[in-house]
């Protein structure tokens, strides 16, 4: 012992130091594995926040020999005396209330299926993913003509000798059209999310349970869903982040009508800031947005990891 | 493990050299790389200007105009111009992305109605002594922003009225005329009887389905018809009186009627042209290029004249145009080809190509059907009697958004003189900073 120790400890240094560079070597190769990364962040993300954060409140416009003007909180107290504004966070804040309980659950039934043993599951996996790989305007656009008056959903009603409504072009009817569509499109991401949570979940509790004689509502009960607890947390705040950004389907189907009814904030700021060419308001809105979503995680976030605790 | 490693280095290289590829693709296309071979700017050889148009996906125009530019090229020695095709749909964002970038290219086309908006941020120069020329022009295509001349189109379009004499003569309507257009009551007795017939599902079609800029171009005229008008044109400053006025308030809610008592679709199809040639609907209010093909399906077409909703029959007017950057370091360059491609033939050729009407009557005569007494000639007379220009000034970007969405409320129902009222406080406020 004592004479490795003597002859390991001259050696010692070297290895130090060749150790100390391998060390500096990785993190040296881990910057470099962060910058692409890292670059388009900032350049996307954070330049892009810092920049709405100033320009909210100036008169800054899109097209314009003046430069922009610091205009102090104008632009917030015309936003917040705008109607539209209100109604379009009022669309905005429905649309998510509906569709994150809507999306989850019917993504989870979904995961629940093509979870099952039995043939032909991979099928069903692909044929309701398969939704997400389209694009959304493409899927706006087929929804759009499905909606029409005298389109596809309106000849099955026929059938059943219900007479449909004009689903886009009715204010009552418009926004539960978008909510049915975008969920339809979006529960194949989260099924395939459920699905990996689901698999994380050892076999050997479901014989457990069913050795005890629990039914299979009971296995569900007490095994699935304590089981993913995670998933559960990951699935929520990524829905009600995608809701609060609701604009495509938006923009493509119905470009924030009938009468504002499928108006939405993202809508409105992008709407405000290109067609329109006011930057400082529609950046007003955008960091608007910003802090209620910022918001909205927070609580979420909160609220979830105190019953992790308690658990 | 070692094959995930593997694996992830393989996707990471791939990922590297997609984003390079991409990276060069777009060098490549970028306006702004130096032209090939340098054999632009070198003192001897003729100094090279660009050109940029809006015309990628327009193959017919698009030949016209590199014609055009061929033939500049081969008049004279001193200058070349380079031409450059855009999409039309990221165009405007091109051309905003390069000013600000201060590498706008000498010569580009413009759509008319923004000519006035980026004069005013500076984009354009104007265009001097071609005053002898333009005058011969139809006042529509020649965009003008506070006196000064900025750019000058080929053509124009106008609109019009679709239907078919079989239809005015099965419910004993009568044919207008230049001279005697439908009076309002007139043309909604006639809107009456084909909607009480039934044989059609919507008795008019307006192509409500359409979004965007056909919202002002199409329907500010009928509310120019009434006798309001989208701003108080004095000035430039307010909109009040004349878009909240009795008047523009008659055309809400006449416009809003139309939907309510069943006349038109509140969302017309997406090709309200192929709906008519399907019999779908009897009047069609649309732009003369609907001409050609409904020609091809019926013989007994009928393009009647704006209807006379108490201030005259009006369309609008203006389309693309061309003019000059004031960020060009050779304007005389760009000042000699505009000369140059102002002539007759050149009107001819472009407007032949792209079944428009052609801006000179020297050039008119050259294209066929809008000769005098050619089957396209009354296009050219509603576009010159009965033409409306959209307003010309640095707000109008906004006000045409603003007018889209609150005809659209109206349309779905919302109150007039109320949506109208708000309309006109957002444009005003909006008109401020112009002064």
């Amino acid at each position: 012992m004592a004479t490795t120790v003597v002859t390991d400890a001259p050696a010692s240094d070297p290895v130090r130091r060749a150790r100390r560079t391998t060390v500096r070597r990785t993190a040296g190769v881990g910057w470099a594995m962060l910058a692409p990364a890292a670059v388009l962040m900032i350049v996307f993300l954070i330049i892009p926040i810092l920049l709405t954060f100033g320009l909210a409140f100036t008169n800054a416009r899109l097209i314009s020999p003046v430069p922009a003007k610091f205009i102090g909180i104008d632009n917030f107290v015309r936003l917040f005396g705008s109607a539209t504004f209100w109604k379009s966070l009022l669309n905005t804040v429905i649309f998510a209330i509906v569709i994150v309980p809507v999306q989850s659950g019917l993504a989870l039934v979904l995961a629940l299926l093509v979870n099952a043993k039995v043939r032909g599951t991979n099928f069903f996996r692909t044929v309701y993913f398969l939704p997400v790989v389209t694009s959304m305007v493409v899927v706006s656009m087929l929804w759009m003509f499905m909606y029409q008056q005298n389109g596809l959903i309106n000849a099955l009603l026929g059938r059943l000798g219900i007479v449909g409504p004009d689903w886009l072009g009715d204010s009552r009817t418009a926004l539960f059209a978008l909510i049915v569509m975008s969920a339809w499109q979006a529960m194949g991401f989260h099924m395939v999310i459920w699905l990996s949570g689901l698999q994380t979940i050892p076999g050997e509790l479901y014989e457990a349970a069913s050795l005890d004689g629990a039914s299979t509502w009971q296995q569900f009960a007490h095994v699935t869903w304590p089981g993913l607890l995670q998933t559960r947390t990951f699935i929520l705040i990524t829905i009600t982040i995608a809701a609060f950004s609701l604009f495509t389907q938006v923009n493509v189907m119905t470009q924030g009508g009938p009468l504002d009814s499928t108006s939405t904030v993202v809508f409105q700021a992008v709407r405000t800031g290109f067609q329109q060419q006011q930057t400082g308001y529609a950046s007003s809105i955008s960091l608007v947005f910003f802090v209620i979503v910022l918001a909205v995680s927070l609580v979420q976030r909160y609220l979830t990891r105190d019953k992790e605790l308690k658990r | 493990m070692p094959v995930t490693l593997k694996k992830i280095a393989v996707a990471a290289t791939a990922m590297t050299l997609a984003m390079s590829l991409g990276a060069c693709s777009k060098g490549g296309s970028t306006p702004a790389s130096p032209a090939p071979g340098g054999s632009g700017s070198s003192g001897a050889a003729a100094s090279e200007i660009s050109m940029w148009t809006h015309n990628a996906g327009n193959k017919d125009e698009l030949a016209a105009i590199q014609t055009i530019v061929d033939d500049f090229n081969g008049s004279q020695a001193q200058y070349k111009v380079k031409l450059q095709a855009f999409p039309q749909e990221s165009y405007n964002q091109s051309v905003t992305a390069a000013a600000s970038a201060k590498k706008l290219p000498c010569l580009l086309d413009i759509d008319q109605p923004n000519v006035a908006n980026w004069a005013w941020a500076g984009y354009l120069a104007p265009i001097t002594g071609m005053d002898d020329t333009l005058s011969k022009y139809l006042p529509s295509t020649v965009a003008k922003y506070n006196g000064k001349t900025y750019a000058y189109g080929y053509y124009d379009v106008s609109l019009t009225w679709v239907t078919r004499k079989s239809i005015l003569d099965e419910f004993g309507i009568r044919v207008p005329t230049i001279e005697q257009p439908w009076k309002a009551d007139e043309f909604m007795a006639a809107l009456k009887k084909v909607k009480d017939s039934g044989k059609y599902a919507n008795a008019a079609d307006i192509a409500t389905g359409w979004t965007g800029e056909w919202w002002p171009y199409g329907f500010s005229p009928l509310l120019q018809s009434f006798g309001g008008d989208l701003i108080n044109r004095t000035d430039y400053k307010t909109a009040d009186g004349v878009l909240n006025g009795d008047k523009a308030v008659a055309w809400a809610t006449w416009f809003q009627n139309l939907a309510k008592d069943g006349y038109i679709a509140k969302k017309s199809g997406s090709d309200p042209s192929q709906d008519f040639m399907n019999g779908k609907s009897a009047f069609l209010w649309n732009g003369s290029w609907t001409a050609v093909p409904v020609r091809e399906k019926f013989s007994d077409v009928v393009f009647a004249p704006p209807v006379d909703f108490g201030n005259g029959g009006k369309v609008g007017g203006g389309s693309w145009t061309w003019g000059q950057s004031a960020q060009c370091s050779n304007p005389e360059a760009a000042a000699a080809y505009l000369k140059f491609a102002s002539a007759d033939k050149y009107v001819a050729l472009v407007a032949q190509k792209t079944n428009n009407i052609p801006t000179t009557d020297e050039a008119a005569k050259l294209v066929p059907g809008f000769e005098p007494g050619g089957v396209n000639d009354v296009f050219r007379q509603y576009s010159k009697k009965f033409t409306v220009m959209r307003p010309e000034t640095p707000g109008y970007p906004y006000i045409a958004t603003a007018f889209e969405k609150t005809a659209k409320d109206i349309l779905n129902g919302a109150d007039p003189k109320t949506s109208l009222d708000a309309l006109v406080k957002d444009i005003n406020t909006n008109q401020q900073q112009y002064s």
